[in-house]
């Protein structure tokens, strides 16, 4: 059997164990069966993406199971293995199977635990599905798969009503990309009369110059099918306007917002994208329109990223921006630089969020960034993870030399951009280099408020309850005072399965660039890639090409962004607040995320609930019932003697009906 | 099985059980009627083993003439196959949620239910115009007995509106009926479904079968009964009403209107759209604002057989097949989600979703399973409620993406007031201590969902089993309605390649 069976079914296998048999199956029991499945996973992906690396890998499909055949539309279950999938393989697997092992930290204290390990299994296997797929809708399959196990992780603490509101709102908002992925594979489908991916792309190029209408509207052929697909990715990939369910995701555990909200879930349109990217390509106007709402994104989320105290949320709005610049790579014809964004993020971001995660846990689920401070030197191990992954994300590194991981990456996607040499290629770049700055800014701005200066907990409610429960637990003589911030509270460091992930995620946002950066983007990727993802050769030569102040802009905003950072947050902490206070309502505009939330609530929750209460009182009840049924009622109890009569015996009335039309009827036939 | 009236056995089982019915105690009403729907239930699983897929459009046939022309006819295809199947299979679910809650009239009760499967097996198998008539309308009388008797508060209401709306549509039908017998000369159902009428003659009959068809399905704006009905019904009710008795409207378009006025339904279809897509925005909306948890799921069976009616006017394949796979589904899912209600219904006596709250934590297998329908009827992949859901606006996408578009909006409403619901139902906090206190799943009820909830995974997962058996019937009514097919509005054209991409910047250049 093909090991890519057992990676992609194991997972549903443990999730099914799991969940099914719950409490009766225990903790212990429920935690190794997933995470076993996670980890023979990960060890079978490896090999695979090793095989494409070294050149000898065969790209094949493995048939399943029949699924639909209606007329000429037909679909299978079926898994495809190509240098793509194997990418998205060793992340997704790599990334869960360390999430799985950090959550046996995490979660210790959690009543729930086998449901959270089945949801996470579950998640997993959606998310290999729609990597693995072979034609439109199983990928949809997958996509909606990861929305399901998304909105249960995001609810998980389903008592907490703001958990459960997140979890609708994740659900509902992608449902709104949802609907354009669907209009785009039902448009695909009339178009191609098939909805198999290798045929569509082999197709594609001859649809260029076709017209089609939608809406009554003429249109581009796959120009409107590529902006449709991609309204489904920017769903799912968080992009501006259907971004805002992304931070409110933040709700659910830590360890769910490192795998799905930030390393594989997020990423699904990204690689949406590029395994549509042949057919994306035939398209200038859509590929523009993806480069713009990359740049416009990255941009907007880079902002509100700077503003934020919630830490999570600091990094939920950069993993938006970071999606940003990955839409934007794929935009201008470089998807490869895409992927190899998405790979690199994969670890640094996860590693920020469970870096994140170690820290939430070390000081009892606060939060707030404002009650943190000097905790480099309680929990040094976090510590130089998170640096690690500050590095990776803020593109350290010198030309030729060496880098930490989004050094190559993200740099690679400026080049591209500027060599695009397009009008929104040039947006694009421009874009990602004031968001380079902003980015390096807020990654460390969360390095000093939380590692340096000094403790400022003792204002935190979640820390006063710890300290106020532990001084009940032992008894001890009232209240102590103490001076430094701590309340008396010492946080520490977590344990070795929880730092465990973390030491090899941070060995992954250091060293994951500089290894793989010559097979994803250089002038030979092409080899590696194997036309799994539209490999433009001519677009690396120009990126070669770029002026040298290009190459170098990247790295002088981040120190920049740095040298800001440190003396706002270290140099002179009082900085903050007189500049937001300088800046006034635009720095409210941006504190309040751009006010979408507030806009989207008055444009389409309220409304829709107005409606519906007016459509129901107003319309079924006021008009079609009161001249409906009801109006006959009454027009028959005016008009005749026999209103009570009938109004009793309908029933009587009714069957007298039906016998005289038959009677009617027989006696029709007779005569003939 | 050639020759064996296994359709009339299949009616006679639950009728003979109703006679016995009505005159046995409680205890022994219960164990028979459970008896006769389990062995129609197994006469249905002989009569799909048994049917030839892709062989004879009408299998099965039985044909007794009775007197002067009118004739006892039987027989199926594929289409109505699955619909039995589907009826079958619903009635011993539904004997079982009546098993407890029902405790006056019992023996009534039960011949109601039986005299019912028998009526609804009866539409889908008649092959006699008049006959069909008869099963079509008589059907409904045990279900107003049915609301009226055993019903909620309000069940008086309910039923005279659900009179009042089905005896305008039947009259109507009827007139057409008499009208097309004298045309054509025969009352054949299958004889009639090749005949071709004058077209200025179709409309009007097309009107008259809208009437009573748009009535049953419901379609906006002749739904307002549902919902009254749903909510005074009693769970078993609610389950046949929205699991088989909806479908009646839908295989009345699928067995009258289309095959046998093509014409009129070409004609017609734009009102169809018009329809369906006011009922699928309108009725998702009111579902969101509902504080019943019936009224609100009857309100999303509007929402979703209007999917249905636009998949059937798509006028080719995937519309129709995923047209009858939305009434399966739908059939499946809304039952499931109707006696999830009644489960909780049960022990607490309310349907105000405020009532309920964090029942995840006292009732973890009925929040499963209570997923697991809020999902397919939200249309999940691999639950059965998306394939049908898919390919249907599959289908009205190739005529026209305007319909499609305003029907899909329906995936984002649906989620909307399907999670609401199950956030309020099932998450939050314990905040009454009444509904904290209730127990899970016990074994009768388990019994009930569990096939249920396979049924759903192996339409979602393995539809085949479901698309095979009407495949030929689809594709011959697909060729029988080619000549009347509108044009979509798609257009397309295809321009000259060379002038691809090319010329536009290097980055696109080097991407061929």
């Amino acid at each position: 059997m093909d090991p890519i069976l057992f990676i992609v079914f194991l997972p549903l296998l443990a999730a099914i164990i799991a969940g099914l048999g719950n409490r009766a199956l225990g903790n212990l029991a429920a935690k190794s069966v997933t995470t076993g499945a996670l980890f023979i996973g990960c060890l079978l992906s490896w090999p695979i993406f090793l095989g494409f690396l070294a050149g000898h890998g065969e790209a094949h499909v493995v048939p399943v199971l029949n699924w639909v055949q209606s007329g000429s539309l037909r679909f299978d279950w079926a898994l495809r293995v190509d240098t793509l999938t194997a990418v998205m393989l060793v992340v997704v697997t790599s990334v869960s199977a360390l999430v799985h092992l950090y959550s046996w930290g995490y979660m210790a204290e959690d009543p729930d635990q086998p449901r959270f390990f089945a949801y996470l299994s579950l998640f997993t296997f959606a998310m290999l599905m729609l990597v693995t797929a072979d034609n439109l809708v199983q990928m949809f399959f997958g996509w909606e798969g990861v929305g399901l196990a998304s909105y249960l992780l995001i609810g998980f603490w389903f008592k907490k009503p703001s958990a459960s509101a997140a979890a609708i709102k994740a659900f509902v908002v992608n449902r709104v990309g949802d609907l354009g992925f669907m209009l785009g594979i039902f448009g695909t489908f009339l178009v191609f009369n098939t909805v198999s991916i290798p045929e569509i792309l082999v197709r594609a190029p001859a649809m260029a110059g076709s017209t089609i209408h939608f809406l009554g509207m003429e249109w581009s052929t796959m120009t409107i099918l590529c902006v449709l697909l991609f309204i489904g990715a920017m769903g799912k990939s968080a992009q501006l306007g259907l971004h805002t369910w992304l931070p409110d995701a933040m709700e659910g555990p830590t360890p769910v917002s490192a795998l799905i909200h930030a390393a594989t879930m997020v990423t699904a349109g990204v690689f949406m994208v590029c395994r549509l990217s042949p057919m994306f390509a035939v398209s200038p106007a859509a590929m523009a329109f993806v480069t713009v709402v990359g740049a416009c994104t990255l941009f907007f989320a880079a902002t509100i990223g700077t503003t934020q105290w919630d830490i999570k949320r600091v990094i939920a709005y950069s993993t938006c921006s970071q999606l940003g610049y990955m839409f934007v790579a794929a935009g201008v014809g470089a998807p490869g630089a895409a992927m190899f964004h998405l790979f690199t993020h994969a670890f640094f971001k996860a590693l920020l969020f469970l870096g994140a995660g170690s820290v939430i846990h070390a000081m009892h689920h606060e939060q707030d960034m404002r009650f943190y401070g000097g905790l480099r030197k309680q929990i040094p191990f976090t510590f130089w993870a998170m640096m690690a992954g500050t590095l990776a994300i803020t593109g350290v590194g010198i030309v030729d030399v060496f880098g930490f991981a989004g050094f190559y990456s993200k740099d690679s996607i400026l080049e591209a951009a500027y060599a695009s040499a397009s009008e929104s290629g040039r947006f694009g770049f421009w874009m990602g280099i004031i968001a380079a700055l902003l980015t390096s800014f807020y990654s460390w701005r969360l390095i000093f408020l939380t590692f340096y200066g000094k403790p400022r907990w003792a204002g935190s409610e979640h820390i006063q309850h710890a300290v106020h429960d532990d001084h009940h637990g032992h008894a001890t003589h009232g209240h102590d005072h103490h001076d430094d911030g701590t309340a008396g509270y010492h946080p520490h460091e977590s344990p070795l399965n929880m730092l465990i992930p973390l030491a090899l995620l941070s060995f992954g946002a250091v060293f994951a660039g500089f290894i793989f950066h010559h097979a994803f983007i250089s002038e030979g990727a092409g080899e590696f890639w194997k036309g799994s993802i539209a490999f433009a050769e001519q677009l690396i030569h120009h990126m070669h090409g770029v002026p040298g102040w290009v190459k170098w802009a990247p790295f002088t905003v981040m120190a920049i962004g740095f040298v800001t950072a440190y003396q706002f947050y270290i140099r002179s902490p009082e900085t903050p607040a007189r500049v937001a206070a300088q800046l006034g309502g635009l720095y409210r505009f941006v504190y309040n995320k751009w006010y979408f939330d507030e806009l989207y609530d008055w444009i389409f929750v309220r409304p829709a609930f107005w409606l519906g209460e007016k459509f129901w009182k107003w319309g079924d009840i006021g008009l079609i019932d009161r001249f409906g049924p009801n109006g006959a009622a009454w027009m028959v109890s005016q008009g005749s003697r026999v209103a009570h009569r009938f109004q009793t015996g309908y029933l009587y009335s009714y069957a007298l009906v039906m016998l005289l039309g038959l009677t009617a009827a027989i006696s029709w036939v007779m005569v003939h | 099985m050639a020759g064996f009236p296994i359709l009339s056995l299949m009616l006679a089982v639950p009728l003979l059980g109703a006679l016995v019915c009505l005159l046995a105690d409680a205890r022994t009403a219960r164990l028979i009627a459970l008896g006769a729907t389990l062995i129609d239930f197994a006469l249905g699983v002989m009569l799909w083993c048994n049917f030839d897929v892709g062989g004879a459009q009408w299998q099965f046939t039985e044909n007794v003439p009775l007197f002067a022309g009118f004739s006892w006819k039987l027989g199926t295809d594929g289409i109505a196959l699955l619909l039995i199947e589907l009826s079958v299979f619903l009635m011993p679910v539904c004997i079982g949620a009546s098993w407890k809650s029902i405790d006056k009239r019992v023996g009534e009760y039960m011949a109601a239910f039986l005299l019912m499967e028998t009526l609804m097996i009866g539409v889908f198998t008649a092959q006699d115009l008049f006959l069909f008539y008869i099963f079509f309308e008589a059907g409904l009388i045990p279900m107003y007995l049915i609301i009226g008797i055993w019903g909620g508060a309000d069940r008086i209401y309910a039923s005279y509106k659900f009179f009042l709306y089905t005896l305008l549509g039947s009259v109507l039908m009827l007139i057409a009926m008499l009208w097309m017998a004298n045309e054509a000369g025969t009352t054949d159902i299958p004889t009639l479904m090749a005949y071709d009428f004058p077209a200025g003659a179709q409309k009007w009959l097309w009107l008259a079968f809208f009437a009573s068809f748009a009535v049953k399905m419901p379609m906006w704006p002749f739904h307002t009964w549902l919902p009254d009905a749903h909510v005074q019904a009693p769970t078993a009710g609610s389950v046949i009403l929205a699991g088989v008795l909806l479908k009646m409207g839908g295989y009345g378009f699928i067995r009258f209107s289309l095959p046998m006025f093509p014409e009129a339904s070409a004609y017609f279809a734009p009102l169809i759209f018009v329809l369906s897509m006011i009922a699928v925005v309108v009725t998702s909306l009111i579902a969101l604002v509902q504080h019943d948890m019936k009224k609100l799921i009857a309100y999303s069976s509007v929402a979703h057989m209007a999917i249905v009616t636009v998949g059937l006017f798509a006028f080719n394949v995937q519309g129709l097949e995923g047209s009858m796979i939305v009434m399966l589904s739908h059939g499946l899912v809304s039952g499931a989600l109707f006696l999830s209600v009644g489960i909780i219904y049960d022990r607490l006596h309310t349907r105000e979703i405020d009532r309920y709250g964090g029942l995840a934590i006292n009732m973890p297998k009925y929040a499963l399973f209570f997923m697991l329908f809020t999902m397919a009827s939200v249309g999940l992949p691999a639950t059965s409620g998306f394939v049908g859901e898919f390919l249907a606006l599959t289908g009205i996408y190739q005529l026209s993406s305007w319909v499609a578009l305003v029907c899909g909006t329906g995936i984002i409403l649906g989620a909307a007031y399907m999670l609401y619901l199950y956030r309020r139902v099932i998450f939050g906090d314990q905040k009454n201590a009444d509904a904290a206190a209730m127990p899970d799943l016990d074994l009768r009820e388990m019994l009930m969902v569990v096939p249920i909830a396979l049924a759903v995974l192996w339409m979602g997962i393995y539809p085949e089993s479901f698309l095979a058996p009407m495949r030929k019937d689809i594709a011959t009514l697909d060729a029988r309605l080619s000549h009347a097919r509108p044009q979509g509005d798609a257009q397309l054209t295809i321009g000259k390649p060379a002038a691809a991409a090319t010329h536009e910047t290097p980055a696109h250049e080097g991407a061929h």
